[in-house]
């Protein structure tokens, strides 16, 4: 049972008097859909309700296998990887310690095998394997929590920001991580100010702006100025 | 399991939370010791035995009162407790793990707690140990069970330290009067009362169990 489209229609979000998201209807596919917007915009907001983290105040999302739509719950969950702001990992506990218990968590197999190639795939310093996450840089944070991310293989990916942080060959092994992603047909929603990143492996685009869907478009690819000008065309 | 293991294998390695709550649950012993005990005369204090039941959950209360803010306050650092709502498991048994991890804390508080008021007062704690065992540990896992599902609701609540004690405490009177009086009874001798207020703390802990399986999921999800 793997997620291969996820439905969104007419979802709202109110923090109180604050409202986040009005009415949104999207449909995602395989491949990476960028969903793009200013500060504020309700992305992440969209983001968390589409996790299942966060409760809608109206509409509904439906993740769709086959064509069926699936129930909620932790089977559903377990098809889910995302990758926020926050990294999701115990400062307590090292690398292959927090691996460990994430891939306990979604009952992932070969556990041990699978976390020692993603360290590697990642590009983590071996020696800071055995050492508590506590004493990363940013940037190490980071590559761990796309590790824990890319664990057990999820089949709809949820990235806030995943670039934040990460130096060059970090950026590289988050771009192959995205790339062997999208050819197990995987569904991506990546929201990013990086567009350069992303540009050559987006075949959606949706702009929010002031928590409604401002413009959405798809394409075979888009590059970095096609994706810059729908940003600033739409966004602003 | 998992999660409760992890919590116990995190204090194991920092020994921050559970050193914290003995060493503060150790000076409220001391402080009530300096409060209550008096000279009588040839060197001779006071008795004040007959109130050590309640040195003992006083003590245990503000030092599990400290030790559940904090081992909450990990779950928010690095938005662990997110990342845990997200995972393939009944979110129920995220409450159960922490509930735990807690219990555990919590009774390794009063094994210290304990023996240092036997010490100060001279009570006669350890005379029925199957009774004082069966009080603490369900006293400490009705207090773990309660004060888990509160301190998890109020982890993105910014004054939590604050508001935990404030709404923790009106629900903990019934559990702290019945161990209060459980120990004082048995104090006093009164076994089959004691195994009264044991069998209320049963059903008291029965009772928040199932109400925090039922309503955990919704009290956490934004």
């Amino acid at each position: 049972m793997t997620v291969d489209a996820v439905k969104v229609s007419g979802l709202s979000k109110r923090y109180g008097l604050h409202r986040a998201l009005a009415s949104v209807d999207m449909e995602m596919g395989p491949g990476v859909c960028a969903l793009l917007g200013a500060n504020g915009a309700g992305k992440s907001t969209l983001l968390g309700i589409v996790s299942s983290i966060v409760r809608p105040s109206a509409g509904k999302v439906e993740y769709l296998s086959q064509g069926k739509a699936l129930r909620g719950g932790p089977g559903l969950r377990k098809q889910i990887g995302v990758l926020a702001h926050e990294s999701f990992l115990y400062s307590g506990l090292s690398a292959l310690e927090n691996l460990y218990f994430w891939g306990r968590l979604y009952q992932v197999e070969d556990m041990q095998e699978r976390s020692v190639s993603l360290l590697k795939t990642v590009g983590l310093d071996e020696k800071a394997w055995t050492r508590e996450a506590g004493t990363y840089s940013r940037g190490m944070v980071q590559r761990l929590a796309l590790a824990r991310t890319m664990l057990h293989e999820p089949s709809l990916l949820l990235l806030d920001e995943p670039f934040t942080g990460l130096d060059r060959t970090g950026a590289q092994a988050l771009a192959q991580a995205l790339q062997e992603a999208v050819t197990r047909k995987a569904v991506i929603l990546v929201i990013t100010h990086d567009l350069e990143s992303i540009a050559d492996i987006t075949t959606h685009v949706a702009v929010l702006r002031r928590g409604a869907i401002a413009h959405e478009t798809r394409s075979a690819g888009y590059s970095f100025a096609e994706l810059k000008d729908l940003y600033h065309a739409h966004s602003e | 399991m998992t999660l409760a293991w992890k919590d116990v294998r995190v204090e194991f390695r920092s020994r921050e939370i559970v050193y914290t709550m003995c060493f503060f649950a150790a000076m409220v012993v001391l402080l009530f010791s300096f409060a209550f005990l008096r000279p009588s005369g040839e060197g001779q204090t006071n008795n004040v035995a007959d109130l050590s039941p309640g040195f003992v959950w006083v003590a245990v209360l503000f030092a599990g009162t400290l030790g559940l803010s904090r081992a909450f306050d990990r779950e928010r650092e690095s938005g662990t407790m997110r990342g845990l709502l997200l995972a393939p498991i009944p979110r129920a048994s995220i409450f159960l793990g922490k509930a735990l991890a807690i219990f555990i804390m919590i009774f390794l508080v009063q094994i210290v707690v304990v023996p240092l008021v036997v010490l100060f007062f001279d009570a006669p704690l350890l005379e029925y140990p199957l009774v004082l065992v069966c009080t603490l540990l369900l006293g400490s896992a009705g207090f773990a069970i309660v004060g888990s599902v509160f301190a998890a609701m109020l982890l993105k609540t910014g004054s939590r330290d604050v508001l935990l004690p404030v709404v923790l405490y009106p629900i903990l009177v019934p559990l702290f009067i019945a161990a209060i009086k459980s120990t004082t009874s048995m104090l006093e001798g009164g076994l089959a009362d004691s195994w009264f207020w044991i069998r209320f703390l049963g059903v008291y802990d029965t009772i928040f169990t199932v109400a925090a399986l039922w309503t955990f999921e919704s009290l956490v999800i934004e």
